[in-house]
């Protein structure tokens, strides 16, 4: 058939297919060979995004499925965060849950694909089913061992928390569809501006419709107020899933946000002619991920748990390029995220290789790590750094981009804020580094994580420190994707 | 690759370097980091004396690398070049930085890490002097800050892990501001630049509250590094508690990096803004000169007292920065930079070497030590005279040139300032009777040894050139006579 470019599909039908095939393949394999399924799941993973470099560009489907320049950026964030998530994956796979090896990386895959869906929805239907097919998967793996009961608290959290809040996002595109008679992300601004062209006001439904979508994606990303299940999710689920949870997930709703907000509700950014403008709404969401965020991580023990913390803080940085919902904004909330990839799935890797060594998460079990794992504690503070946003690293290329284009919108005020914050996020990452680097106990393990791992720390440190100092090549492409937009 | 790109580059190299030697053999990697540094001192030297005879007559920039496009998307250039105000701090710092790891040869604690951090620092600080890309300048001069964080929180005396992070938050929190004013200017230039030497140009026609407010925000940043009081608390806490050299390197180059920054950025950028805060910063001057010495008076700590001594003697830094208009304050300032950094790294030097045999500070502790170790205790007097500004030596320069700038534009505070003086003596003085002079306790300290020919090495350079900067200023002051003079006329408008 002309206009259906089928062929566009088949990188998210490999990958499902894929996901299948590793449940099968569970299986017939024999229960000792622990190695072979996690390196099978990579290779998936890694052949996906050939694929995905021959097949983009283009809509199937009317423009259900956009293969644009924005998706395919994301596409290759969740692709790496699958990928990294798996490869820290190794020792838990054959130590905890080695009877169940092939559902919990067929489940990652899974869910990457409705990730990869989400991302080319340019529909408001297609980003629910998107999200969906996210979601479910992730309640699974979160709750993935199953005789511990953070585990299950947290699977149960997760559960009913997720559920409830796509319930109130399916709420707010309802109405959103009601105001505008169609699900088309392009065709709603249109109306919408039709609509306010023709009576000078839309009527309070689009309120209604901004909160609620605004919370519904909200609780996805962790914003504050809807951040409460995340600690005690990141807690308890096995830590290579928290680590694509907080990643991957993520950066599927920082998509479904951008999409909404700042293409379909763009006219609504400013007061301009909203009765509520969401600009504002989500700048003091932002201000409020950061402050507490922050605040509550400087308190933290856990390292899990001040890793969720800080990333709920991370998310009002980037809601900073939101905000300013301008293409200097979308392209630098695309590089946030994908040096976010490197910096917080390393930190993840590392608490799950430490955990899996020494069966402890609590940072002051760091304490002379640097002594006798040097080269593991050098990883570390390199991804510490980053998200704290010292320079010459990833990290601070993003947080800058996100400033300028925050300052460049006008949203100065924000943007000090987030500075300051970003003074305080310093002394709880640092508290680690001093645990690794300072303390002067000398631990007698000495920790050699797996290939798969020492891979994924690799990619990890070369990923926040080459792309930190020559960002230029992947903030060309993050331009591109901005430009998906038109602003 | 110029000159300058080998300057800051090879430090970085040889921490590279370093990395891959054998944990265990401290001699090669002691040897390696003084190959890494005493390389880039010959040619900062080499830059200082071919500056001094083929550009010193221009403000232009010389050695110019650039600029060459780096991050196009924010328009972050690689931009060298030195120029009046530059070239002596650049020289500073190798000097010092080779000085401070030859000091480091008595280290014996995770020494391969210690030499990595070591010459990481040393590549940030070359890079803060010699950028003209706002972007990079912002890099250097926070990539400084972790090897300096780790050197004072593994190395350092016993509160070192509160030293180290709150130096680290306390110099974030000023560059922060710092970066928004970046931001605030790249944002109002047109064409979007980060080129410090063309929002020189293009800054002063901002409008009148836009360049009150981003030098504020530039104040907050330099004056934390210099440190103006108030913002001095993490002084002292750093100082004390860091390693020999790194103190030596604190004292000597970073406290600079402040008033390098004020001179190379915030002053010629905002004219009106600098009219506008003048009083005060040389108020603040006065108060940083008074206080200091008045706390370093009441210090029972050698190191403390050399601390706080800092404090005192960048006061003087302030006050001539307040007076602008003046061609001899602009160059106290950069006599009194270049003086301090000599002398105060010198008395770490040798506070150091007194703590490695005593294993106390404690001025109450000594007394007639002079007797015993009279090398040592020659250098010493040599530096507390030079440190209280004795005629002929670089101290006693720098201050008269401030004192001489500073007068014309405020008289009161100028005055009141020279009793900074009379303090500076007061307490090196008492320090030098307490501790050298008098009954020696030879039950006590008859065990102690003199200082060894290493340490003297260390110090010997420094003591020369106090010397000879306060007996013949003249090449020192030419190599920045025409910055300077083009500095105050870009001041002016």
């Amino acid at each position: 058939m002309p206009g259906i470019k089928i062929e566009l599909l088949i990188p998210e039908m490999f990958l499902f297919a894929w996901a299948l095939f590793l449940f099968l393949y569970d299986l017939g394999a024999k229960r000792k060979n622990s190695q072979s399924l996690g390196y099978l799941a990579m290779f998936g993973v890694a052949v996906t995004a050939v694929l995905l470099s021959l097949f983009h560009g283009g809509m199937v489907f009317g423009t259900m499925f956009q293969s644009d320049q924005l998706a395919l950026f994301f596409k290759v964030i969740f692709l790496g965060a699958a990928f990294m998530a798996v490869g820290a994956s190794f020792d838990i796979a054959s130590e905890k849950i080695h009877n169940h090896r092939g559902e919990y990386y067929g489940l990652i895959l899974l869910s990457t694909v409705g990730m990869m869906f989400l991302s080319s929805a340019s529909e408001l239907l297609m980003l629910y089913i998107g999200l969906e097919l996210t979601t479910i998967p992730l309640y699974v793996l979160v709750a993935y061992f199953k005789d511990d009961r953070l585990s299950v608290e947290s699977g149960m959290k997760y559960l009913i928390v997720g559920a409830f809040s796509s319930a109130i996002l399916l709420y707010g595109l309802s109405i959103l569809y009601g105001l505008t008679g169609t699900t088309d992300i392009v065709l709603m601004k249109i109306n919408l501006s039709l609509v306010f062209l023709a009576n000078g006001k839309i009527g309070p439904g689009l309120i209604l419709a901004i909160v609620m979508v605004i919370a519904g994606i909200g609780f996805k990303l962790a914003l504050v107020p809807f951040h409460m299940w995340a600690p005690d999710v990141y807690q308890g689920a096995p830590t290579p899933i928290t680590g694509f949870l907080s990643v991957g997930s993520k950066a599927a709703g920082v998509v479904a946000f951008a999409r909404i907000f700042v293409n379909g509700l763009i006219g609504f950014a400013t007061d301009v002619m909203a009765p509520l403008d969401w600009g504002i709404i989500v700048a003091v969401l932002a201000s409020a991920a950061m402050i507490l965020g922050n605040i509550t991580a400087l308190r933290q023990k856990n390292i899990k748990r001040m890793l969720a913390y800080s990333s709920i803080a991370q998310i009002g940085y980037l809601m900073i390029g939101m905000v300013a919902a301008t293409d200097r904004g979308i392209s630098a909330v695309s590089y946030y995220m994908f040096i976010y990839l490197f910096a917080n799935m390393g930190a993840f890797t590392i608490a799950t290789i430490f955990n899996d060594k020494t069966g402890s998460d609590g940072i002051i079990s760091y304490a002379g790590l640097s002594k006798s794992s040097p080269g593991f504690a050098a990883c570390m503070t390199v991804f510490l750094l980053s998200l704290a946003g010292i320079p010459p690293l990833g990290g601070f290329v993003a947080k800058y981009l996100v400033f300028a284009s925050g300052i460049q919108a006008g949203y100065t005020w924000l943007v000090i804020l987030a500075l300051l914050t970003a003074v305080v996020s310093l002394y709880y990452y640092a508290n680690v580094i001093k645990m690794m680097y300072f303390s002067s106990e000398s631990p007698s393990y000495k920790i050699k994580p797996p290939i798969p791992a020492q891979i994924v720390l690799f990619i990890g440190v070369a990923g926040v420190v080459i792309f930190g100092l020559f960002p230029q090549p992947i903030l060309n492409l993050a331009a591109e994707a901005a430009k998906v937009f038109a602003f | 690759m110029g000159l300058l790109s080998y300057i800051i580059f090879l430090p970085l190299l040889g921490s590279l370097v370093i990395l891959f030697l054998p944990k265990d053999n401290f001699k090669v990697i002691r040897w390696t980091s003084a190959f890494f540094s005493f390389i880039p001192m010959l040619l900062s030297f080499y830059l200082t004396y071919d500056y001094f005879f083929a550009f010193a007559g221009s403000s232009q920039m010389a050695y110019v690398e650039g600029p060459f496009q780096w991050i196009s998307a924010i328009s972050a250039q690689y931009f060298l070049g030195v120029d009046g105000i530059s070239v002596p701090m650049v020289a500073l710092t190798g000097l010092l930085s080779f000085l401070s790891i030859l000091a480091s040869f008595n280290i014996e604690k995770r020494v391969k890490e210690y030499f990595v951090f070591f010459l990481l620092l040393e590549t940030g600080m070359m890079g803060v002097f010699v950028s003209l890309d706002f972007f990079l300048f912002y890099i250097f001069w926070e990539v400084m800050l972790v090897p300096m964080y780790f050197l004072i929180g593994i190395w350092g005396g016993p509160r070192k892990e509160y030293a180290a992070i709150k130096f680290f938050l306390y110099t974030l929190f000023g560059s922060i501001f710092m970066l928004v004013a970046i931001l605030i200017l790249y944002f109002t230039s047109n064409p979007h630049t980060l080129n410090i030497l063309e929002l020189i140009k293009t800054a002063p026609t901002l409008s009148h509250s836009l360049q009150l407010l981003c030098f504020a925000f530039f104040f907050v940043g330099f004056a934390i590094k210099v440190p103006v009081w108030p913002f001095h608390t993490w002084l002292p806490d750093a100082h004390v508690e860091a390693p020999t050299a790194v103190s030596v390197i604190l004292a000597g180059v970073l406290l600079k990096m402040g008033t390098y920054g004020m001179l190379r950025v915030s002053w010629p950028m905002f004219p009106q803004g600098l009219k506008f805060f003048a009083i005060p910063i040389a108020l603040l001057g006065l108060i940083g000169i008074i206080y200091g010495a008045l706390v370093s008076m009441a210090q029972k700590d050698l190191k403390k007292l050399v601390a706080y001594s800092s404090v005192s003697h960048m006061g003087y830094c302030m006050l001539a920065l307040g007076a602008f208009s003046s061609v001899t304050a602009m160059t106290g300032v950069m006599f009194q930079m270049v003086s301090h950094g000599l002398i105060t790294g010198a008395l770490f030097l040798l506070v150091g070497v007194l703590y490695d045999r005593a294993h106390t500070r404690e001025i109450a502790a000594f007394g007639g030590l002079g007797v015993k170790i009279p090398v040592y205790t020659g250098l010493m007097v040599l530096f507390s005279m030079a440190s209280l500004g004795l005629p002929g030596m670089s101290g006693f320069v720098s201050e008269f040139m401030v004192f001489v700038g500073s007068f014309s534009s405020f008289k009161i505070i100028t005055a009141l300032a020279v009793l900074g003086v009379v303090l500076t003596a007061a307490y090196m003085l008492r320090m030098v009777q307490r501790m050298f002079l008098g009954e020696f306790n030879i039950a006590k300290w008859g065990g102690l040894t003199e200082i060894n020919l290493r340490e003297i090495l260390t110090v010997a350079p420094l003591a020369i050139l106090t010397i000879i900067i306060g007996v013949y200023p003249g090449p020192l002051s030419n190599i920045m006579k025409a910055t300077l003079e083009n500095l105050v006329t870009l001041m002016a408008r």
